[in-house]
């Protein structure tokens, strides 16, 4: 069964077919670990890749690789077009008005880096203030607290409610006159939150603020449409939508880009260099110094062509249903606690169980076949939070099933049953 | 026994329930902290030594099962030892974990540390069951306050 052929109205049955239709595109799920069916439930960490993407990364290195922009032969020529073609994808993707306000980069972490080092060096001074959120990951904090250090600016923090729910009042209250910059995650890794970043884009607008937005976990999982958010700035990267590591996405707007100096400088991001003066590439290459990523550039873009036939709407349908449920399955372990339970939630579940520490529960499971992620999420300051040391986390994407649910449901039974 | 009770024996269930010697020392020799960064677990090594002989030794702190067994038969182990002696419990105590023993009887020195023998094979807990031996080593040997598995 084809995907393409499966473009109704996503309810819940030709979703579930169409899941049913996509899984086997996924060389990688069908191998069995320690004995059992390998249940893939770290997808927050990294997703696996449909064998188109592995095609298209394929068929490039053996049929087109060539460097970009530069030669005038045959296979560069190819290989610029094709680059190109996929940055005109991503921008359609997520509907930019633009493909020169796409940037390729290695993955968010350097997105965030690149506007915390070229945006944040030139707007902001002693005295200044940057406002994050306490459910950053640590790749939203540390360029920053670099930033606030050498600048003398400052570093405030949105608070959040029990549940993992960003305090708007109180976000309302840190915006001033000092505030140069918001930067606030889309869908927290840690805690599956998805904050209402249109409504605090507007906000900060107000003041004349600019947003950057971490969407890493947001673009895999849901329609994300950047200029319906009006983000100054949207970072995500292609492993965690199916596509290989490596490359990510810096998308900015155009006033923004303009304004701002190189992030790296060399070849590709320069128009004419003398030892007296260098003039500067157009966007987007004056933030693309040197021979980028073009492999993983092409699987991005194979990525991007296998969401789209997907349907975003129905990836997120089908991967709330399967939040549902296994909240519900998981909530009911005695002993059990679920950490972030926020009302707007993406597909991950993040859980502690009483007296047992979240390594043993992801040894144990390994061993039942099935992966997740155990520890502080690179998120500590959301541990902190919550007053636990680390967490265990399932996260989800649409090539998982309920009954990958139950078995790690059965697999928890199993955790407490061995350490009990 | 399938690998995964191999790894959680019962010495290591009943130490992590109930671990030795979990206490702070506050006329401690020396005290050092030991962390693994990458997932958080922390302890305190208190030693208090005489005459180049541990007389006694505690911990606090949390982490996983592994760790604080690994803590807890170690505080039982190496009180009343020389320095000398703890370090090459600690030495065989590492090649039983990382499967490099060289046989049985290395393994029969070891006592209740043979429980740990599971953990060679899962590499990725070889630094769950390491931690406090690093930060005892450190204690013993070094003026360090902190040691890291990184």
């Amino acid at each position: 069964m084809e995907i393409i052929a499966h473009r109704a109205a996503p309810d819940i049955l030709s979703t579930a077919l169409r899941v049913a239709g996509c899984r086997h595109h996924f060389p990688v799920l069908r191998q069995w670990v320690n004995g059992k069916p390998l249940v893939y439930l770290d997808n927050a960490a990294t997703s696996q890749k449909p064998q188109i993407v592995i095609d298209a990364m394929m068929r490039y290195y053996e049929s087109e690789n060539s460097n970009i922009h530069r030669g005038v032969h045959y296979l560069s020529e190819r290989a610029t077009e094709a680059y190109e073609g996929v940055r005109r994808k991503v921008a359609q993707f997520v509907n930019a008005s633009d493909a020169s306000e796409i940037i390729f980069v290695r993955g968010t972490t350097e997105a965030v880096n690149l506007v915390s080092y070229s945006y944040g060096r030139k707007s902001i001074g002693p005295g200044d203030e940057v406002v994050i959120s306490a459910m950053e990951h640590h790749s939203n904090i540390v360029p920053w607290q670099i930033l606030c250090e050498e600048k003398g600016a400052k570093l405030r923090v949105i608070p959040m409610d029990d549940r993992g729910v960003l305090l708007l009042d109180e976000y309302e209250k840190l915006l001033n006159e000092r505030t140069k910059i918001v930067a606030v995650v889309h869908v927290s890794n840690a805690l599956g939150t998805i904050n209402p970043v249109k409504e605090m884009i507007a906000t900060a607008h107000r003041r004349g603020i600019p947003v950057l937005v971490d969407g890493a976990q947001a673009v895999p999982h849901m329609k994300v449409d950047v200029r319906d958010l009006d983000c100054d700035f949207y970072a995500f990267s292609a492993h965690k939508m199916f596509g290989p590591t490596g490359v990510g996405v810096l998308y900015g707007k155009t006033r923004h880009l303009e304004a701002m100096p190189p992030y790296q400088g060399g070849g590709d991001m320069i128009k004419s260099v003398t030892f007296e003066k260098t003039i500067y590439n157009d966007l987007p290459h004056k933030f693309e110094a040197g021979t980028p990523n073009i492999g993983g550039g092409i699987g991005l873009g194979a990525a991007v062509d296998y969401l789209v036939d997907l349907d975003m709407d129905a990836v997120a349908a089908h991967e709330h249903d399967l939040l549902l449920y296994a909240t519900q399955a998981v909530q009911q372990i005695p002993g059990v606690r679920i950490i972030g339970t926020a009302p707007m939630k993406a597909g991950v579940l993040s859980f502690v169980i009483d007296g047992i520490h979240p390594h043993d529960i992801g040894t144990i499971l390994d061993d039942e076949g099935i992966a997740i992620r155990t520890g502080h999420h690179c998120a500590q300051p959301v541990m902190l939070r919550f007053g636990v040391p680390a967490t265990a986390r399932a996260s989800f994407a649409f090539y998982n099933t309920k009954e990958e649910i139950d078995a790690l449901v059965r697999g928890i039974d199993k955790v407490k049953e061995v350490l009990g | 026994m399938s690998a995964i009770r191999e790894l959680y024996q019962q010495v290591i269930l009943d130490h992590n329930k109930s671990p030795r010697n979990y206490h702070a020392m506050p006329d401690a020799t020396r005290a050092v902290d030991g962390y693994n960064p990458l997932c958080g677990d922390h302890y305190k090594v208190y030693v208090k030594i005489d005459h180049g002989i541990v007389t006694d030794i505690s911990f606090e702190g949390s982490g996983c099962a592994i760790s604080k067994a690994s803590a807890s038969v170690m505080s039982s182990m190496v009180k009343g030892k020389t320095v000398a002696e703890a370090d090459a419990l600690f030495a065989e105590f590492h090649r039983l974990v990382t499967g490099t023993s060289a046989g049985d009887d290395d393994i029969q020195r070891l006592g209740k540390l043979a429980a740990f023998a599971g953990v060679s094979e899962y590499p990725a807990r070889v630094k769950c069951a390491s931690l406090a031996w690093h930060t005892l080593h450190s204690a013993l040997s070094s003026d360090q306050s902190s040691v890291s598995t990184e």
